[in-house]
């Protein structure tokens, strides 16, 4: 059999706002069914790299490559980029005015054109998966932090993305909230999904991550297995595994 | 002489107020349709019609309504293009009244948060389709109270048709108290109307805005 080549590669990613560097030279790969947890402190390049992968912000060079499309080609197509990523949102960001299935049936509809009356069946179907049937009709006002951060996660599984992003889903939720929608993060790791997730749960991280990366200044400081959070190389992730403690 | 205020005299006014009300739906449907195109001109991508439609609001805001009236009155019957004054105060409302629905409604999709438009955008819709079904309807709840605000000014504003001799609600008074010279009686009158025309309204936009002030909540992330 053929080597499949991974679905993300960041190679030697290069991106300023302004005089500050985020991301100084970033290089990772994430293979299909891997599950790449991204730490550092605040301001290190993470979210800014995961944001780069979805070509929410521009590269200033380097390659970035998700499902063999070149991201940070001027002519992408950036609507067949986004239905083979999903990605979820630190604030969830679910639509107020519509309803949680109407929030899950508008990409499948207006995307891909699928019908309403098999729209909603998807949406019944994802809502299961993260627990949420009774919630169908309820709008996102009506929903818990945890519950409106499970009905994203959902609505992003419904446009059947090949790789999951996942920019510090929890860090608006409180520890409760925060347990039941790494459950479902957790189950997806199980079902294969490719997920690049970015988190400041370390126990978390240690619990689904196969590969970790850890960025210092805008750079991959250390890299390897979910091992390295236990026996770290650098003084600097055992200073931040140790605080995460 | 004059003699004194009879029921033709309130038949007059009372037709008055529907010119009134006539020249006020044309400003809201005209205006509304250049303040809709605007507003969105205004938060286009291309950096040329957002500039040319900041100039647009820019050049109305800062040209009195009595100005813009006399140009489209006077001004084009001079440059040989003579308009009636039902077209000249049409148009000039139009323009004037685009120009602040195209900055209310302006502000209000910038107040959608921004979030939104990346999670529509990460779903993958066209920015089309993110305008549509994800801006707009927020923006459109968030617009309610000022705009249904904003149409008391319009109704108010009307009057100044009267000084292209468009016979309206004031310029029905001034035509009465001609022949009456009764100018307190009769502008107390025309007030009166002007208010009844104008409070309930007022009194709807307030409520719409205590309403929203509940609402907005829901377009906030917790």
């Amino acid at each position: 059999m053929m080597q499949e080549s991974p679905l993300v590669v960041l190679d030697r990613v290069y991106k300023s706002f302004g005089a500050l560097k985020v991301l100084d030279g970033v290089s990772f790969s994430v293979g299909r069914g891997d599950v790449l947890v991204l730490i550092g402190r605040s301001g290190s390049g993470k979210s800014t790299a995961l944001r780069c992968i979805d070509r929410f912000e521009k590269i200033d060079s380097g390659e970035i490559h998700v499902c063999g499309r070149r991201v940070d080609a001027p002519d992408i197509d950036l609507r067949a980029l986004r239905q083979d990523v999903g990605i979820v949102f630190q604030s969830y960001n679910l639509f107020p005015h519509l309803t949680i299935a109407q929030n899950i049936m508008l990409a499948p509809v207006s995307v891909k054109g699928m019908h309403k009356a098999a729209a909603r069946e998807l949406a019944a179907t994802m809502l299961a998966k993260v627990g949420l049937s009774e919630k169908l009709d309820a709008y996102p006002e009506q929903l818990s932090g945890g519950q409106q951060q499970r009905a994203a996660i959902a609505r992003s599984l419904a446009m059947q993305p090949k790789v999951m992003l996942f920019d510090e889903v929890t860090s608006a939720l409180d520890p409760q909230l925060t347990g039941e929608v790494l459950k479902v993060i957790e189950a997806l790791a199980a079902d294969g999904m490719t997920m690049v997730i970015v988190t400041h749960e370390m126990g978390f991280a240690r619990g689904i991550a196969r590969h970790v990366v850890f960025m210092h200044e805008g750079k991959v400081h250390e890299a390897g297995t979910a091992s390295i959070l236990t026996t770290p190389a650098t003084p600097e992730l055992a200073q931040f595994v140790g605080t995460g403690l | 002489m004059g003699g004194s205020l009879n029921a033709n005299h309130l038949l007059f006014l009372g037709q008055g107020a529907l010119w009134t009300i006539g020249l006020s739906a044309i400003a809201l449907i005209g205006g509304g349709l250049v303040g809709f195109l605007i507003a969105l001109a205004r938060v286009s991508p291309n950096k040329l019609v957002r500039l040319t439609s900041g100039a647009y609001v820019q050049l109305v805001q800062g040209t009195p309504l009595l100005v813009i009236m006399f140009l489209g009155f006077f001004g084009l019957a001079a440059l040989g293009f003579p308009m009636t004054p039902l077209a000249a105060a049409g148009a000039s409302l139009t323009i004037y009244v685009g120009a602040y629905f195209g900055e209310i409604w302006r502000g209000c999709i910038q107040s959608v948060p921004r979030p939104q438009w990346e999670a529509a955008e990460g779903l993958g819709l066209s920015r089309t389709q993110r305008m549509l079904k994800v801006i707009l309807p927020q923006a459109v709840r968030i617009a309610t109270p000022p705009t249904v605000g904003f149409m008391v000014q319009i109704i108010k504003n009307t009057s100044l048709a009267s000084v292209v001799g468009f016979v309206e609600l004031a310029r029905s008074g001034q035509i009465i108290n001609n022949s009456l010279f009764e100018p307190f009686l009769i502008y107390a009158i025309v007030a009166v109307i002007y208010f009844a025309l104008c409070f309930p309204i007022s009194l709807l936009s307030r409520r719409l805005e205590r309403r929203m002030g509940v609402g907005r909540a829901k377009l906030m992330p917790t």
